[in-house]
C-alpha cells in the first residue's frame, strides 16, 4: 500500500463481551482499512464475525471491554448507532428484520434525507436506477420492509440499501448465504459499483465464492475471537482447499 | 370532614323547583328546566331530560375501567348553564396544546376555537355549499338541537333509543344535559360522496362535551361521517360525555371515523352504538389518542340476517394516560359476519387495557367473525392488558380469535437506528408502521395528521 492513503477504519486490540453474558468473543482484534481497499473476513460459525461487524455499527447488545475502534480518525468506541451511520457507516445484516407498516420507499427517503436533502424525484429517479440494475421488481418499493421477501430478496435489499445511501464504509456480513449465482452476480456488480477510491469494504463470509465477484485487497482468518491469519486473496484459495485448519496449524507455529 | 355521611333520601326535598339552581348545588330539576327552556326544546325532550336525571341519581358508576374518583361532577355545572361565560382564556390554554397547535400548522382563526375559547372557525362558506349539495339530493345534515325542533318525529323515533339512560351512569348523565352534536338523515338508496363532517358544525357553544350525534341511514343508502378532528381540543371542564347512536337500514352502509384528541385533563366516558338490519354495513375507524382516562367501547348490534360490522382502532396511552378501550359486537341475525382489528400503544409509564366483547346469540346461525387485538408496548414503564369477552351461543358459527401483547424489538430498532434515525424516530417509525392499518383506512389528510400527532407526542414522552 502506498502510505498515501489513509486509515478509513483501524481497530486496535479490541476486546468484546455480550452485555448479558460474561463471555469474550472478540479478544484483541487488529485491523486497518484503508480508503479504496476491500477486506475479507473469513472464519468458521462461532469464530466472532458477526460479532465484529455488530460491534462497529454499534450494536448495544456488544460491548467494548477494550480497545479501540477509530474511524475516519476518531474514536467511535461510545458513538451511538445513529452518530456512526450518520458519519457513513453501514452494515448489510446477515438477518434483516421484517418490519410491518412501514414501506421500503418511505424507508430509504426518510432515511436518506437525514443527511442528504434531496428532491423526491431526485430520490426516485436514483432508486428506480438501482432497482432495475439489480434486477429487482419496483413493486418491491411498495411493500413492507423485508416482510415476505425470500432470503436473496433480503439480501438484495440491504446491498440496494447501501448503493442508495452511499456511505463511506460498508460492512457486508455474509451477504452471500443464501443466494444463487445469479442473484450473487447482481449484488457483486452493484457492489463494485459502489467501491471507489474514498470509501472503503468489509466482507464478512464463510466461502470463497463471493470473493471471486468482489477481490479483496486483504483476508482475515477469524478464529475463536482472534485474527489467526491475513494475507491476500490467495489465502481464500487456501481456505478453500485445506479448510481453517491450516491456518491454524500455521499460526500454532 | 369525611366522618360526615350524609344519607340523601333522608334529604329528599320535595320542591326542588322552587330552589333558585344558584343556591342548590348539584345537578337538579332546576338547571335542566333552565338549559331545556334556553334552548326552546319541546316538552317531550325536557321530560327525557328528567328522566335521565332520576336514572343518573339512583345508579351507580360502573364497576370496571379506569378510577373516577377525583372526577368531580359539580365542577361541570358553571359551564352547563346557558348564560355561563363560556369563553375560557387564551392564556390559560396549556402551552403543550399551543405548541401542538404550532407544530401542526393549524391556522390561527381555528386555534382559539379547538381550545375552546371562543372565535368561530370561519368554515361557513365551505358549509354553506356543502349543504346545498345535500339538499337536493335529500340529505339531512344539522346541529342536534335545531334537528329537536324541525325534525320533532325522527329525534322522537330515535333519540336516545339504541343507547337509553338506563344503559350506564355517564349515559344517564348525558341524557339529562347533552348538548350540540349533529343530526344526520340520508334517505333511501342515496350515497353521500363525500364525508360529512362534523367539523364544519363546530363552533364556540357547542365545543362538544356532551354532544350527541345520531344518524340516520334509510335503506340502501350509504354515508361516511367523520367526527371532531385530530388537532388536540382543550377544555377547561374535565369531562367528555357524548354519544353517538348510529340507525343503519336494510343494505345500507355507514363508516364512522374518528380520532378523538382531548386535553390530558379529561375523562373521556363516551358511548357510540350502531344497530344493523339485514344486509347493511357498520364500519367504526376510530383512533383514541387524548385524555386522561377513556372509557369507549364502539358496539355494533347485527341484527338483520347477513349483516356486517367492521371495527379498526388504535389506541394511544402516553404518560399518565389510562385507556379503557375496545369493541364489542353483538350477532343476533343469522349468517351476520364481523371483523374486528383493534391495536394499542403504550409509552412512557401509559396503560392501555383492551376491553372486548364477541357475543354470538343462540339465533345468530352461521355467522363468521374475527377478532384481532395486538398492543405494543415502546418501553418497560409502559403496560397493556387484553381482556376479550367471547360468548357464543350456537355451534353452528365460525370465529377467530387472535391476541398479542408485544415490545419493540431491539433487533427492528437497532436495523433502523443502523441508517441514521435516532431512537425515538426510530421508535416512531415503528408505530407508524403499527398502526397503518388504520392510518390507510382514514381520509389523508387525517392520516398524515395522526402520524405528525404520534411523532410529536412520541417525541416530548420519549426524547
Amino acid at each position: 500500500m502506498g502510505g498515501r492513503s489513509v486509515s478509513l477504519l483501524k481497530i486496535e486490540d479490541l476486546h468484546v463481551k455480550l452485555v448479558d453474558e460474561d463471555i469474550e468473543i472478540l479478544k484483541g482484534i487488529n485491523l486497518d482499512i484503508k480508503s479504496g481497499e476491500t477486506h475479507a473476513i473469513m472464519g468458521p460459525n462461532g469464530s466472532g464475525k458477526s460479532t465484529l461487524a455488530n460491534i462497529i455499527m454499534g450494536n448495544p447488545k456488544y460491548k467494548v471491554t477494550s480497545g479501540k475502534i477509530i474511524y475516519d480518525g476518531e474514536i467511535i468506541n461510545d458513538l451511538g448507532v445513529a452518530e456512526r451511520a450518520n458519519r457513513g457507516i453501514f452494515l448489510s445484516f446477515q438477518h434483516p428484520p421484517e418490519i410491518n407498516g412501514i414501506k421500503l420507499r418511505n424507508f430509504l427517503f426518510t432515511t436518506k434525507q437525514k443527511n442528504n436533502k434531496t428532491s423526491m424525484i431526485e430520490m426516485n429517479r436514483e432508486v428506480e436506477t438501482i432497482i432495475k440494475n439489480m434486477r429487482m421488481s419496483s413493486d418491491f418499493l411498495n411493500r413492507f420492509l423485508n416482510v415476505g421477501f425470500s432470503g436473496g430478496e433480503k439480501k438484495k435489499n440491504e446491498v440496494m440499501q447501501l448503493a442508495f445511501l452511499k456511505k463511506k464504509l460498508a460492512i457486508l456480513d455474509e451477504v452471500d448465504s443464501g443466494l444463487d449465482v445469479d442473484a450473487l452476480r447482481d449484488i457483486a456488480n452493484i457492489v463494485n459499483e459502489y467501491k471507489n477510491n474514498s470509501n472503503g469494504l468489509l466482507l464478512i463470509t464463510h466461502y470463497k465464492r463471493i470473493l471471486e465477484y468482489i477481490v479483496p485487497d486483504n483476508v482475515h482468518i477469524l478464529m475463536s475471537g482472534r485474527i489467526i491469519s491475513s494475507g491476500g486473496k490467495e489465502l481464500a484459495e487456501q481456505v478453500e482447499q485445506s479448510g481453517y485448519s491450516f491456518a491454524v496449524a500455521e499460526s500454532e507455529e | 370532614m369525611s366522618n360526615v355521611f350524609v344519607d340523601n333520601k333522608s334529604f329528599n326535598f320535595k320542591h326542588e323547583a322552587k330552589y333558585s339552581a344558584k343556591s342548590e348545588p348539584g345537578i337538579n330539576k332546576g338547571l335542566i328546566e333552565e338549559i331545556s327552556s334556553y334552548k326552546n326544546e319541546p316538552e317531550s325532550m325536557l321530560k327525557q331530560r328528567l328522566n335521565s336525571l332520576e336514572v343518573f341519581k339512583n345508579t351507580k358508576k360502573p364497576g370496571f375501567g379506569v378510577d373516577t374518583s377525583n372526577l368531580d361532577i359539580q365542577k361541570i355545572i358553571p359551564y352547563l348553564r346557558p348564560e355561563a361565560n363560556k369563553g375560557n382564556n387564551w392564556d390559560d390554554v396549556p402551552y403543550e396544546i399551543k405548541d401542538t397547535f404550532e407544530r401542526l400548522g393549524i391556522p390561527e382563526s381555528e386555534r382559539k376555537a379547538l381550545a375552546g375559547v371562543g372565535a368561530q372557525y370561519d368554515s361557513e362558506v365551505v358549509y354553506q355549499n356543502i349543504k346545498k349539495e345535500l339538499e337536493n339530493i335529500g340529505v339531512v345534515f344539522l346541529d342536534m338541537e335545531t334537528a329537536v325542533k324541525e325534525f320533532p318525529e325522527l329525534v322522537r323515533k330515535y333519540f336516545m333509543k339504541l343507547v337509553p339512560a338506563n344503559d350506564h351512569k355517564y349515559a344517564a348523565l348525558h341524557g339529562a344535559i347533552w348538548s350540540g352534536g349533529s343530526f344526520v338523515y340520508v334517505p333511501e338508496n342515496t350515497e353521500v360522496s363525500l364525508p360529512l363532517q362534523a367539523y364544519f358544525r363546530m363552533n364556540a357553544q357547542g365545543t362538544g362535551q356532551f354532544e350527541h350525534t345520531l344518524i340516520v341511514a334509510d335503506r340502501g343508502s350509504k354515508v361516511h361521517f367523520i367526527e371532531g378532528c385530530s388537532a388536540p381540543r382543550y377544555n377547561i371542564h374535565n369531562l367528555h360525555a357524548g354519544m353517538v347512536e348510529i340507525f343503519v337500514k336494510e343494505g345500507a352502509s355507514v363508516r364512522y371515523s374518528t380520532i378523538q384528541n382531548w386535553s390530558k385533563n379529561t375523562f373521556n366516558l363516551n358511548t357510540k352504538r350502531a344497530i344493523v338490519e339485514e344486509n347493511g354495513t357498520m364500519e367504526w375507524i376510530s383512533g383514541s389518542l387524548g385524555s386522561e382516562k377513556t372509557m369507549l367501547y364502539p358496539a355494533t348490534i347485527l341484527k338483520g340476517k347477513r349483516a356486517h360490522a367492521y371495527h379498526l382502532g388504535v389506541t394511544y396511552a402516553g404518560d399518565g394516560q389510562h385507556m379503557d378501550t375496545g369493541s364489542k359486537v353483538i350477532h343476533l341475525g343469522s349468517e351476520t359476519t364481523s371483523n374486528i382489528d383493534v391495536r394499542s400503544i403504550s409509552v412512557n409509564g401509559g396503560w392501555a387495557f383492551y376491553r372486548g366483547l364477541l357475543k354470538i346469540a343462540k339465533g345468530a346461525k352461521r355467522s363468521r367473525s374475527s377478532v384481532k387485538c395486538t398492543s405494543l408496548m415502546v418501553d418497560n414503564d409502559s403496560r397493556a392488558d387484553t381482556y376479550p369477552v367471547i360468548e357464543v351461543e350456537n355451534n353452528l358459527s365460525d370465529i377467530g380469535h387472535e391476541a398479542k401483547i408485544g415490545r419493540i424489538g431491539e433487533e427492528e430498532l437497532f436495523y433502523i437506528m443502523s441508517r441514521g434515525l435516532t431512537e425515538d424516530d426510530a421508535k416512531a417509525m415503528i408505530v407508524r408502521g403499527f398502526i397503518e392499518p388504520i392510518t390507510k383506512e382514514l381520509p389523508l389528510e387525517y392520516a398524515v395528521e395522526l402520524n405528525r400527532l404520534i411523532n410529536i407526542e412520541m417525541d416530548s414522552s420519549i426524547g
